[in-house]
Parts: structure tokens; C-alpha cells; sequence
């Protein structure tokens, strides 16, 4: 478990103390998957670099497994840090190491692992992450996804407790994002390994996070589980995210909206009510038309889900209202 | 043939070429060792001194700084004057060969250091960081990442420390230094012996593009970008 409690950071510069992270406090479990999804600048490097004191806070406490890390002396702390993998968004291999040595590196830095525990925790890693063919080659010679997998091996050799990943995805493909997320996943999943995972893109954060914090100029905006502050965004920050992320034009949205009749509903559906065929004997029942402006069925990690945005004519709208929410589907009115 | 040679290369005495040769090689060598053990170290400090790097220290910084800064804004031809009190405390005598060893590391070695520095700061950011999160401490990361990921520079430096230090070599003959800078110099240039310049100065040339070619050649085995 990791705790933050009343946790600020500044930066000094030209002799004043800019805000990088506002006074802060929040818990993350262990093994849950939590995401911190904020624009450049809004202080999420900050936050992670916090939890494995590349950046020292300039006030509060944390506390990860109810010891406080911020106590620690230059020797514990490096004890402290190979229990925390690191992953970034350029990777940072070193370049003038193989691939087995990269993933070697933090076990010789800890100089507690035998010569063959090594070798035999690199193969095991290098199985792992499915680049036993690319053993002896050179980071240059890998491509963007491989980079990070050598990232995710060389984080997960001294059997860490607690993963941070620092914009893991962002200088990938679509195709290889999936790929690195997917492995994430599975790791968390296998293991049962803490990770906190910063990004810019909702579309990481809707695939793998159990809950996120949305964060914005230093502070924590929104915070719970993935499927709530997907579903139902509160914070305008969150709301702009969410839209992005599912390419909504708002402008050309409420365009469309304008040119329909009648009542408009915004309807999610979450897990198993997504597939029930409702919408046929909502109408019936209650003798309303309906046409649908939009609409969309996708996942929050395993859950599925579906957001239509309906406008109704006729009918009894109550009734109608009465038999969406009993079949547990959430109804917003937006006209 | 031989007439011809005569009177091309009338004055040339090859056994005292080879021999200068030999002394050059040597002057170089040795110099160019030293310069490596003792610039490399003060490299090393200078990088981690410097602003927002691992062991930021203004002070120091400031005051290694200067020191090389005056070392290396001292003419080469200067410094081999005012080295010579220095050099007689230091081996004996400030002529020949050994004597031109130590000004000639008392300049090679602040260049030296100021080149690794340089490549030290070309070395990604984020891998010294990735290597701190791993919980190295500074030792580990000087030796386990900034001096391997900075190689392919170091050995750059390296060969352009060399190349300086043949031409240093040949101008520490103006103080009887020894080598072929010594033989252009007394047979050459005083005795007006053309033939002998142009030999002393096509070796000279030769021992460049032959250091530069293996430098090249290192650089480009070491880089694995």
C-alpha cells in the first residue's frame, strides 16, 4: 500500500518556490492497477517520481507498507529502490549493453544475486516477455516495442513490489501500445504486482487501470474507480479527457443534438445489461420513439460497457425512464 | 637511382630519423598515458561538479575550472618555458625526451579532461536516472553506465588528445626536447637542410592519419548506436 499523506512538492527557481504538486494525500493499494492521467505539466512525473524518491517532497509523508520512505538514509533508500521497477517512455537502456545484460544490470548493481541466479532469472525474464531470440543483440537494433519489454524485464529482475511507468506507451503505435498494455496487465494479474502508471491518453488508462486519479495543475482533481470517472467525468478536466479519448467533437455534438426532437437521453450500460436487447421493450412498453444520435459499445479493463445518446417523442417518458433505470442502466437527461 | 637520391636527400641520415622516430613515438605515448590517468579523473569530477548533475558542487566546480581553464589558455610553447623549473624538481633534467614528458602532460591532460566532460554530458539524462531508480549509488553509476554509455567519446577524445600531443611533441624541440620536431628543428630549420624538413614533416603526417584511422576505427567498434 502506498500512502500519500499531505504531500507537496516546489521547485525552487530564480529564488522562489514554484508548486509542482499541491499538498496531496491518497492511498494505492497493493496489486491494483492505478493510473494518473493528466496534460504535460500538470505534475504527474512529479507524483510518480515521488514514490521512489527520484524527487524528494519538500513536505508531508509517504508511506509504503506503513514505513516512511522520505526517512530513509542514502542506503536504505537504495535498498528501498530495488524493490520498486521503473519503466520510461524512452526506454533508457543503456546502449553499450546487450539485452540480457540490460536486464541483468539492476541484479549486479544489488550485488546480492550470484553469477548464475542472474543468467537464470535473465532467461526466465527473457521468456517472459517473449525476446529470448534477441538476447545478444543491442537496443539499437530492437524496435520501439521490444525497447520496452527490455524496459519491462530489466523493472521486474530484483522481483520488485511496485512498478512505476512513466508514460510507458506514449512513443509507441497503437499496435504496440496494446501489445506493452496487455503485458502490464498480465504481470499485474501473474504476480500481483503494484502499478502505478502515468499518461497522457484515457485510452490507457479505460484498457488497464482499476482506479485513476485525474490530475491538473498540481493537483488531484478526481480520484476512484476507472468505470465511475470514465462513466460519469465530474471534473471539467476529466470530462475534456474523456472526450478525447472518445474522439467526440463536443462542437459538432451539440450541432447534432440542436436538429433532434424531443427528450435527450444520455444512457450507459455497464457489464452484462451492454448486450440485453432494451431498448425494443422500452418502447413498447411505454409507446415512445426513439432514434439514436450516437453511440458506442467498448470495455473498461474487462467490463464491458455502452453509452447511447437517444432523443424520444411520444410516449410516456416516465414510464420509460422507470423501466431503463430498473434494469439497471444510468439515464442522464440532457435536454 | 642512387645519384639521384644523392642529391634529393643529401643530408637525410635514416638511422637518425628512425631513432627520432622512436622518441616521438615514446614522447607521445607516455605522455598520452598520463594525460588519460590524470585527465580522465578530473573529467569525471568536473561532469558530477557541474550544474544539476549527481554531486553538484559550485565551489569546486569553479575552482577545477579555473585551474584547466589556465592550463589549457597557456600557449603550448610557453608552458614548455615555464614548466622547466617544475620538470628539473620533478625527473632531473628538463632536455631530452623525458624532460619533454612533463609539460607535454601538463598540457594534454586539462584537454583531455574537458573532452570527457563533454561526452560525459552527451550521456542521456534518463539513463542516469533509470540507473538511480535501480538503486545504484554514484560509484555504480559512474562505472556501471556514464563511462560505458560515454566509451565511443572518450576514445574520440582520446585520439584528437593524441594528435595534439604529436604536435606539441614536435614543438617541445624548440627546448631540446628530442624526437623529429628536435631534428626539423636543428638540422632543418638552422642548417637549411630541406630535405630533412620534408621527411621529418611527411612522418609527422603519416603518425596523424595513422592514429586518426585507428581512433575512427575504435569509435565505431564501441558504438553500438
Amino acid at each position: 500500500m502506498i500512502v500519500f499523506d499531505q504531500v507537496q512538492k516546489s521547485y525552487q527557481v530564480a529564488g522562489r518556490a514554484i508548486p509542482a504538486l499541491h499538498p496531496t494525500s491518497m492511498t494505492i493499494e497493493t496489486g491494483e492497477v492505478f493510473g494518473i492521467v493528466g496534460h504535460s505539466g500538470a505534475g504527474k512525473s512529479t507524483l510518480v517520481r515521488l514514490i521512489n524518491l527520484l524527487e524528494p517532497p519538500t513536505g508531508g509523508r509517504i508511506l509504503i507498507d506503513d514505513e516512511d520512505i522520505t526517512r530513509y538514509n542514502s542506503a536504505e533508500l537504495r535498498a528501498f529502490r530495488r524493490k520498486v521497477g521503473m519503466i520510461f517512455q524512452h526506454f533508457n537502456l543503456l546502449s553499450s549493453k546487450t539485452v540480457a545484460d540490460n536486464i541483468a544490470f539492476p541484479m549486479k548493481l544489488a550485488g546480492i544475486y550470484s553469477k548464475t541466479e542472474i543468467r537464470e532469472r535473465v532467461q526466465e525474464l527473457l521468456a517472459r516477455v517473449s525476446l529470448t531470440d534477441h538476447a545478444d543483440k543491442y537496443p539499437s537494433q530492437l524496435s520501439g516495442g521490444q525497447k520496452q519489454r527490455v524496459g519491462i524485464a530489466r523493472a521486474l529482475a530484483c522481483r520488485p513490489t511496485i512498478l512505476l511507468c512513466d508514460e510507458a506507451t506514449s512513443a509507441l503505435d497503437p499496435q504496440t501500445t496494446q501489445s506493452v498494455l496487455k503485458l502490464l496487465g498480465d504481470i499485474n494479474k501473474e504476480l500481483g504486482l503494484t502499478i502505478v502508471l502515468i499518461t497522457h491518453e484515457m485510452d490507457v488508462v479505460r484498457r488497464v487501470c482499476d482506479r485513476v486519479a485525474v490530475m491538473d495543475a498540481g493537483r488531484v482533481v478526481e480520484m476512484g474507480p476507472v468505470s465511475e470517472v470514465f462513466l460519469h467525468p465530474q471534473h471539467p478536466t476529466t470530462r475534456d479527457f474523456v472526450f478525447e479519448s472518445e474522439n467526440i467533437d463536443r462542437n459538432e455534438l451539440q450541432e447534432d443534438l440542436q436538429k433532434a426532437e424531443g427528450r435527450i437521453l444520455r444512457l450507459t450500460f455497464k457489464g452484462e445489461s451492454t448486450y440485453k436487447p432494451l431498448l425494443g421493450s422500452v418502447a413498447r412498453e411505454s409507446g415512445v420513439d426513439f432514434s439514436i444520435l450516437s453511440g458506442r459499445i467498448d470495455h473498461i479493463k474487462d467490463t464491458p460497457y455502452g453509452q447511447l445518446t437517444l432523443s424520444l417523442v411520444g410516449g410516456d417518458l416516465d414510464v420509460a425512464m422507470q423501466a431503463l433505470e430498473a434494469a439497471d442502466v444510468h439515464v442522464e437527461v440532457v435536454r | 637511382m642512387e645519384a639521384l637520391m644523392e642529391t634529393l636527400m643529401g643530408n637525410v641520415d635514416w638511422l637518425e630519423i628512425g631513432w627520432a622516430s622512436w622518441d616521438t613515438l615514446v614522447m607521445v605515448g607516455m605522455s598520452l598515458l598520463f594525460s588519460v590517468l590524470i585527465g580522465l579523473p578530473i573529467g569525471v569530477l568536473l561532469f558530477l561538479f557541474g550544474k544539476r548533475q549527481l554531486l553538484e558542487q559550485p565551489v569546486a566546480y569553479a575552482v577545477l575550472s579555473f585551474v584547466v581553464n589556465v592550463l589549457r589558455s597557456v600557449p603550448f610553447i610557453i608552458l614548455l618555458i615555464v614548466m622547466i623549473p617544475f620538470t628539473v624538481l620533478l625527473i632531473g633534467t628538463s632536455l631530452g625526451v623525458a624532460g619533454a614528458i612533463p609539460p607535454l602532460v601538463a598540457g594534454g591532460a586539462p584537454f583531455f579532461a574537458r573532452l570527457v566532460e563533454t561526452s560525459l554530458r552527451e550521456v542521456d539524462r534518463g539513463i542516469i536516472e533509470a540507473t538511480q531508480a535501480m538503486g545504484a549509488n554514484v560509484r555504480q553509476i559512474i562505472f556501471g553506465a556514464l563511462l560505458p554509455e560515454a566509451l565511443p567519446g572518450i576514445i574520440a577524445g582520446i585520439t584528437v588528445t593524441a594528435i595534439t600531443l604529436v604536435s606539441y611533441a614536435a614543438m617541445s624541440g624548440v627546448i631540446g626536447g628530442g624526437g623529429l620536431g628536435d631534428l626539423a628543428i636543428r638540422f632543418g630549420y638552422q642548417r637549411f637542410q630541406t630535405d630533412v624538413m620534408v621527411i621529418t614533416v611527411a612522418l609527422l603526417v603519416i603518425f596523424v592519419q595513422v592514429l586518426q584511422m585507428v581512433g575512427d576505427r575504435l569509435v565505431l567498434y564501441f558504438s553500438r548506436k
